[in-house]
């Protein structure tokens, strides 16, 4: 995860609702006396001043509740909706400045999308549908064949090809929507609520299923949820979204252990905070001062293990050393480092 | 909110008195002036001669225009005809049984077997297939135009704007009317019919074409914009493809609209189609002739639509699981077809169908027909003099004027007066007292309605009564939309045929909607009775309409009874579907809730599910309205008296002027009593929280 050098940058977005919006833009204010005149003038600012970077492999989900702007954010990414203001840099190329056609060129090559309610066409079949693309991009029909049926076999659909899409479920109908949003090979994956209509042990099916592809595959993901566990489970990173605006943006564990305001504390409160905090979130409250090299004889643990994963090794051997994923020691904690941690998150 | 209630509550209370004032007024001192019953001519405008002016320089300046149109338009139809009536019949009849069985199956198949033998061994072979050969060039042309209208008016709001009303006035303006400026511009001839036919089968392929592009689901279309289609694949890619189920109900009802008009402008003649052949033996009072032939017609209209619909249906269905039948189907199909082609050169009866073996009861029919109209004369008559007596006369021209000792046996004393107006002003204070005040001011309007007679009312007081009517139910736009229809025919001089219409069409409604909203509520009840009823309703609906009239002419003759019958047969079947459905398309929660509670079946019907099923049987009543008043024009065959008439007259003339005021004067009164019931359906929908 290189910050200097993000594969999407998003700066500074504006989405007005309303007639004749872009005035709102034409003199500089700040935001908040910015969002006043929207409002005044009877618009709805449905996205305010939203920046956000996502490196290159990382899957960065944006989470809020219904009306909180988070869709019209990812349509505003893919161009479905165009923004007032801002610039979207996808490898530092502005999508915000490029024509139709070369939009269009974009969304053939470099940038696929999966929909909430799966968007098939409902004349195709499972083969036609995730071919679609291709067909559009004018390739031959056994180019087109083949790749769509590499996709399909890596979806899980084999011997589905031929069905239509009333004749199979949602997570199945979904399976085809990732299918063909994957067929071009796009760089940057866009998610709408991709399990959202699906039922609750579905969705945990698909959220393995979408870990699983991510590994294979490594996209840079922007992934959209109203689901907090969803965000916790799947995210490298998360922005709560609220009123159009971002209010934090952090690792899972950063977000339990330290909410920015009650709003984002309200979601963590019911969170399994066994399955959250991880070893390394543990160790940094911990005086480095105190333990300074590796306790010989001790396990190690890599930082980014949960507490609900190392716990019946800390049970066998009270201190355990941390490392990084290259193997660099971090520090050690131990199980009263352990408890204090949990103590403090569950009575904040 | 309560209190600007109150006083909206107490406004329309003093409108409703306004009017009752106003109306006592002239119906009082209607003996005073003549001016109060009857609109003077002298104030009356020559709206139909300016019209026939300025049809005249449009037809001069630009005759020779659609006289090319015309002229184009007779090649491919020319082709078809002679394709269809050259082809030896059993060709045919193999190469429909291909087709029907693709669109629908065995029993599709069969049904087309046996429908076109029935054509052929009757003896109307080449009649039928002259009527097919105008639907076959007329609804692909109307399908194109309709599309492309539809296109353009989901693309832009603008075209949207002007596409709709004219739509409405369309699907309004009555049959007749249309033909007339049609015979103007595109002279007489085959071809003429054909025009009409696919103007007229326009509007229903816009409407499925706009509604179906809308309804293409949002993501479809983003799923597809990301896939990186251009706006030319989006368009035949996604959206038209995703559409194109609702486009081919369109197809459907485009080619069912098609040939009740290819029936229809058989009037105008020179065809000699089954439309001729139904219409020239009714019109001599044939008919067993004209029941054989009307039987080929309601035929070829229960093929067209089952075929179209098979195929419509088809496409949302799966096609993967009979894959190859059809293409085996039709190359046995097209086997049989050219083996028939090939047999035909030398086997004369299968080129052409021997008349020896014709088999044409007409004169059997007729004898039967004889036989039950003396046999039963009598009882006939006395149906028909009950329904005059004792409803129509009465609604016409009021009890006052229909109590005779010939009609009733007995004179209109005064005691029955004075008993009359207290019988009707005590139901007024009761029910005033049990349901309010509208309830009082409705039975107060039907008693002076009843005792006066509609045609007989003075018009000032007429209009004060249906604007108040209009406005109260659907608001200031549809009661300044009703004055302005009012005023129109008042001031081009229609307004008494358009009364006459008024109050034949209205008697009807309210038979067929008593009738029918009885049987759907008995259909609701009853999957039994549903299902006998249904295939009789879709019998009606797709007979193209003047073929209903034969079967209620053979015993009935001509005049407005017969007419009255017509209008009911057709306009019942809305009435019975949508009551029907309403009532069992109820939320089903609220009906489980009430079971539940513990209701009967009684109560959940009468307290459940009717007061629920109300916006939907509301529709119903408009749909009721409207095929009444399509019927009521091709009643007007008949002998009705009315705008109908006066349309069927200009025709007659090809006086485009008369034509045009009375149709619109039609066109009005559907617009109004269309727009009066959709706003009471919708704002009890609003109130009911149904979506």
């Amino acid at each position: 995860m290189s910050s200097d050098k993000p594969k999407l940058r998003c700066r500074g977005l504006w989405k007005v609702y309303g007639p004749n919006a872009t005035h709102f833009f034409a003199q500089s204010h700040d935001k908040a006396s910015r969002i006043k005149t929207i409002r005044d003038a009877d618009h709805i600012p449905a996205v305010c001043d939203v920046s956000f970077d996502v490196p290159e492999g990382e899957i960065f989900v944006i989470m809020g509740l219904s009306g909180s702007g988070k869709s019209t954010v990812i349509r505003c990414l893919s161009r479905l909706i165009e923004p007032e203001s801002g610039t979207i840099l996808l490898d530092g190329e502005n999508l915000l400045e490029k024509s139709k056609e070369q939009m269009i060129e974009m969304r053939r090559r470099r940038v696929g999308m999966v929909f909430q309610h799966f968007g098939l066409l409902p004349h195709q079949t499972v083969l036609g549908n995730v071919a679609f693309p291709l067909k559009i991009q004018g390739l031959s029909i056994s180019e087109q064949t083949t790749r769509a049926q590499q996709m399909i076999d890596l979806v899980g659909l084999n011997g589905r090809e031929q069905s239509y899409p009333r004749e199979l479920s949602g997570g199945q109908q979904q399976r085809v929507g990732i299918a063909r949003s994957l067929a071009s090979d796009p760089e940057l994956w866009l998610l709408d609520e991709p399990f959202s209509a699906l039922d609750p042990l579905i969705r945990r099916q698909m959220q393995d299923e979408f870990l699983r592809l991510q590994k294979l595959l490594n996209k840079t993901i922007v992934f959209i949820t109203h689901d907090f566990l969803e965000a916790l489970r799947l995210a490298d990173r998360i922005a709560i979204m609220k009123d159009g605006a971002i209010v934090q943006v952090g690792t899972p564990a950063e977000l339990v252990s330290n909410p920015a305001n009650d709003y984002v504390a309200e979601f963590t409160r019911d969170v399994p905070k066994l399955k959250i905090l991880t070893a390394g979130a543990i160790l940094s409250e911990v005086d480095p001062q105190k333990i300074s090299a590796p306790l010989e004889g001790n396990p190690t643990i890599e930082n980014t293990t949960t507490i609900d994963q190392f716990l019946p090794i800390l049970i066998r051997s009270e201190t355990l050393n941390v490392a990084n994923h290259a193997g660099d020691y971090l520090g050690s904690i131990s199980v009263l480092d352990v408890l204090k941690k949990l103590a403090e998150e569950t009575t904040s | 909110m309560n209190a600007s209630h109150q006083r909206k509550e107490r406004f329309s209370l003093f409108a409703w008195v306004a009017v009752a004032i106003f109306g006592s007024v002239f119906l009082l001192q209607r003996d005073l002036a003549d001016w109060v019953t009857q609109y003077p001519e002298a104030w009356t405008l020559p709206a139909a001669a300016w019209a026939n002016i300025g049809m005249d320089w449009f037809v001069d300046h630009f005759r020779w225009l659609f006289r090319a149109i015309s002229w184009l338009l007779t090649w491919p139809m020319d082709a078809i005809l002679g394709l269809l009536t050259w082809l030896p019949w059993p060709t045919t009849i193999s190469l429909f049984i291909g087709i029907a069985f693709v669109a629908g199956g065995w029993p599709l198949a069969l049904f087309t077997l046996f429908a076109l033998l029935y054509m052929v061994g009757i003896g109307y072979w080449t009649e039928s297939m002259r009527t097919l050969a105008l639907v076959a060039v007329s609804v692909p042309l109307s399908v194109f135009m309709g599309f492309g209208l539809g296109v353009s008016a989901w693309r832009s709001e603008r075209a949207n704007r002007l596409v709709q009303p004219l739509l409405d006035l369309m699907q309004t303006v009555p049959t007749f009317a249309y033909l007339i400026p049609i015979l103007l511009l595109f002279g007489f001839g085959p071809v003429v019919g054909m025009i009409a036919s696919a103007i007229y089968a326009c509007p229903p392929m816009v409407r499925s074409t706009v509604l179906g592009l809308q309804r293409v689901p949002e993501e479809t279309v983003e799923s597809g914009i990301m896939s990186g289609a251009s706006s030319g694949q989006l368009f035949w890619w996604v959206r038209f493809p995703s559409a194109l189920p609702t486009i081919l109900v369109g197809v459907n009802q485009s080619t069912m609209a098609a040939l009740s008009m290819v029936i229809i402008a058989a009037i105008i003649g020179s065809s000699a189609d089954i439309g001729w052949e139904v219409l020239s033996t009714m019109r001599r009072a044939n008919f067993g002739e004209s029941l054989l032939a009307g039987i080929v017609v309601a035929l070829i209209a229960m093929l067209l639509d089952r075929i179209t619909r098979g195929f419509a249906q088809d496409n949302q269905h799966s096609k993967t699981t009979r894959a190859l039948r059809p293409q085996l189907i039709l190359g046995i199909a097209g086997t049989a077809a050219l083996s028939f082609l090939l047999l035909s050169l030398s086997v004369t009866e299968l080129s052409e169908f021997p008349d020896p073996w014709v088999f044409y009861p007409a004169a059997q029919i007729n004898d039967a027909i004889l036989f039950i109209t003396v046999e039963f004369g009598a009882a006939l008559d006395q149906i028909k003099n009950g329904f005059l007596f004792f409803f129509l006369l009465p609604l016409r021209i009021g009890l006052e004027n229909t109590i005779r000792p010939f009609t009733w046996g007995f004179d209109l004393t005064l005691t029955m007066k004075i008993g009359y107006l207290i019988a009707c002003a005590s139901l007024m204070l009761l029910s005033g007292y049990r349901y309010g005040w509208r309830f009082a001011v409705a039975i107060g309007i039907a008693a002076v309605l009843l005792y006066f007679g509609i045609e007989r009312m003075p018009w000032p007081a007429m209009i004060a009564l249906l604007v108040t009517l209009a406005w109260q139910t659907g608001g200031a736009r549809v009661g300044l939309f009703t004055l302005a229809g009012l005023a129109f025919m008042l001031v081009t001089g229609v307004w008494s045929l358009g009364v006459r219409s008024l109050y034949l069409c209205f008697a009807a409604v309210l038979v067929s909607f008593i009738i029918g909203g009885s049987l759907g509520v008995w259909a609701s009840q009853s999957d039994r009775v549903s299902r006998l009823v249904r295939p009789i309703n879709d019998t009606l609906q797709t007979m193209p309409l003047f073929v209903l009239l034969i079967p209620i002419l053979m015993f009935f003759q001509v005049g407005e009874f017969t007419a009255f019958l017509a209008i009911i047969a057709y306009a019942i079947v809305p009435a019975i579907r949508y009551t029907e459905h309403g009532l069992r398309h109820v939320n089903n929660d609220v009906v489980e809730a009430a079971i539940a509670s513990g209701c009967t079946p009684f109560q959940i019907l009468w307290q459940v599910r009717l007061p629920l099923a109300i916006p939907e049987i509301m529709l119903g009543l408009n749909q009721t309205i409207m095929f009444g008043l399509a019927m009521l024009i091709i009643a007007a065959l008949v002998g009705t008296q009315g705008l109908g008439q006066a349309v069927y007259v200009a025709l007659g003339q090809a006086d485009f002027g008369e034509g045009l005021v009375a149709g619109l004067g039609i066109a009005f009164i559907a617009m109004s009593a269309d727009r009066i019931i959709q706003a009471v359906s919708a704002e009890k929908k609003r109130a009911l929280g149904i979506k």
